[in-house]
């Protein structure tokens, strides 16, 4: 018995119903495999990622979600004895070939991770540290994508007078919106988001989720969320994995409203996970 | 005796004797700076910093012991604590894990705490023998393969203790290896890995054994490295062993000046250290 869905057309319709006109696919994964040693952490994996728009990835713990999130970015080379085997198409390119440079897709697909990790410097040397790996900008320049990308983060007017200051000394939920604008001022293409929220409190949450809504005018953004309702407020397109497979993709209102495989039904609710 | 009462005993007993040895350690420790402030101070005086060595009675001073001492341990310094950084770099942050990195981790430890005689037996076997000769360099060598084994350890635990989401998120930003590791894990470690550095220089500092097959002691006046070359600690050890008053006198001083030398480098260094942070 098959119980992987034809994620394909799942996609397709989903994100004509979440959003008019259809989005492009930024990332296509195509029968993505992935193993910690030897351990099948994904299994077959065909996945979309539309451009622009917010896809979200939830499922129990250790369902694989987390791992797809890491091999997008090649996170996963930094460790020996963690291999993929498929395709991940992104901009016609296979991003798993060898002959594509790991810093190379790291600036054009950025991350944020779980807990907020500022580098041991000023709020600007934060932000100066990534755009220096790949420009060269005059000061005045630097000056203004240091403003731009703390404005595009909604943090500007909390660290415009203290902008040379140790970013160690901001409150959580500030040092991870640093984290999204140190991201967003190498001016990456895709965003992936892992557990954003998950070390901060309710304010800090809502104003990271409104700010998801802004970034995704201009970035694809790929979010790992334990926390279902984040899901269903900020994605356009949530997909469920369980067990290293993907058990559903659909639009999000779809999906928490009226989810086609009975294992989606049963996490939603709460039965399991 | 009901069994709670017992538990209080025991703790009682436990608690009595781990204090009764702290303070023994605390009161070996004090008598020791007692001993040699009571013995250093009264010796110490202008001739001490300004004199050199001199027949006992005339008034000799350590003045080339001191210079000879600062020479070779910043020599020292600067040969061990590059080595001893990239060497500690590499099993933090390459070598977790590996074959290659378990057995450099191994023989580092093997040379920490090997004892200090052997590396200067070491030092005149490879260098002063086929030279033909006593030499400052000989003494510095000798002094940085002390040094090394100390910075190795102390870097590879400081930079341990990084945490890895740090790394990831610099290596998310698109950052080579290499600059990761200079921009990002060294500065989150630098005051550990000062601390280490400044602990290897203490410990060069008050060592005698590795020096007395290498760079001899000179009772002379002399910069020249390819030379036998004075050092504070062979001072000490000569003066100490002599018969002569004065000359004990300057072994006190000598001990006391390297004593408050690596103390207030200590002291400083942890006021610098938390005002960085």
């Amino acid at each position: 018995m098959n119980f992987a869905p034809d994620t394909s057309i799942d996609i397709a319709s989903a994100v004509n119903r979440a959003t008019a006109p259809s989005a492009q696919p930024k990332l296509k994964v195509e029968k993505l495999n992935f193993y910690y040693g030897d351990n099948h952490a994904l299994k077959n994996i065909n996945f979309e990622i539309p451009e622009k728009r917010v896809t979200a990835m939830i499922g129990p713990s250790g369902c694989g979600k987390s791992t797809l999130l890491r091999i997008f970015n090649r996170m996963y080379q930094l460790y020996p004895g963690q291999r993929a085997e498929g395709k991940i198409l992104f901009d016609g390119g296979d991003l798993l070939s060898k002959d594509l440079d790991s810093t190379v897709v790291r600036s054009r697909i950025g991350m944020v991770f779980q807990k907020p990790t500022p580098f041991p410097m000023s709020i600007y040397d934060n932000i100066a540290f990534g755009v220096k790996l790949h420009e060269s900008l005059s000061k005045a320049q630097m000056d203004e994508r240091v403003e731009w990308c703390l404005r595009k983060a909604a943090i500007w007017e909390e660290t415009k007078d203290r902008l040379h200051t140790s970013a160690l000394g901001m409150s959580g939920g500030q040092q991870q919106r640093l984290c999204i604008a140190r991201t967003i001022a190498v001016r990456p293409e895709v965003i992936l988001l892992d557990e954003p929220t998950s070390a901060l409190d309710p304010i800090s949450t809502s104003k990271i989720e409104d700010l998801i809504d802004e970034l995704k005018q201009e970035f694809t953004i790929v979010i790992v969320t334990h926390n279902m309702q984040q899901a269903a407020r900020c994605a356009d397109i949530t997909s469920f994995f369980y067990l290293g497979e993907l058990i559903e993709v659909n639009a999000s209102n779809e999906i928490f409203t009226n989810p086609r495989e009975a294992r989606t039904r049963d996490y939603i609710t709460g039965r399991f996970g | 005796m009901s069994s709670l009462a017992r538990r209080r005993t025991t703790d009682y007993a436990v608690k009595a004797i781990s204090t009764g040895f702290a303070a023994l350690s605390l009161v070996l420790l004090a008598w020791i700076l007692w001993t040699l402030l009571s013995r250093g101070l009264p010796a110490l005086g202008p001739h001490v910093f300004t004199n050199i060595t001199a027949p006992p009675g005339a008034g000799g001073g350590l003045l080339n012991a001191i210079v000879g001492s600062l020479i070779q341990i910043g020599v020292a310094l600067v040969i061990g604590t590059p080595i001893g950084l990239m060497c500690g770099t590499f099993l933090a942050e390459n070598g977790r894990g590996t074959q290659i990195g378990n057995v450099v981790r191994f023989v580092n430890d093997v040379l920490l705490s090997a004892p200090s005689i052997l590396i200067g037996l070491f030092v005149y076997q490879l260098l002063v023998v086929p030279f033909g000769g006593f030499s400052g360099w000989a003494g510095s060598i000798a002094l940085a393969i002390l040094v090394i084994p100390v910075v190795v350890r102390t870097t590879e635990d400081m930079l341990a203790l990084v945490p890895i989401g740090l790394r990831e998120a610099a290596f998310a930003l698109g950052a080579p290896q290499w600059k990761v590791v200079t921009f990002i894990t060294w500065r989150a470690a630098r005051a550990g890995i000062v601390t280490g550095i400044l602990l290897a220089l203490a410990r060069a500092a008050g060592e005698t054994a590795p020096l007395l097959f290498t760079s001899l002691g000179n009772n002379g006046w002399s910069l020249n490295m390819s030379a036998p070359m004075a050092s504070l600690p062979i001072a000490i050890y000569q003066y100490a062993a002599s018969p002569f008053e004065d000359w004990v006198a300057l072994a006190w001083a000598g001990a006391l000046i390297i004593t408050v030398g690596v103390l207030t480098l200590n002291v400083l260094s942890r006021l610098v250290l938390a005002k960085m942070k």
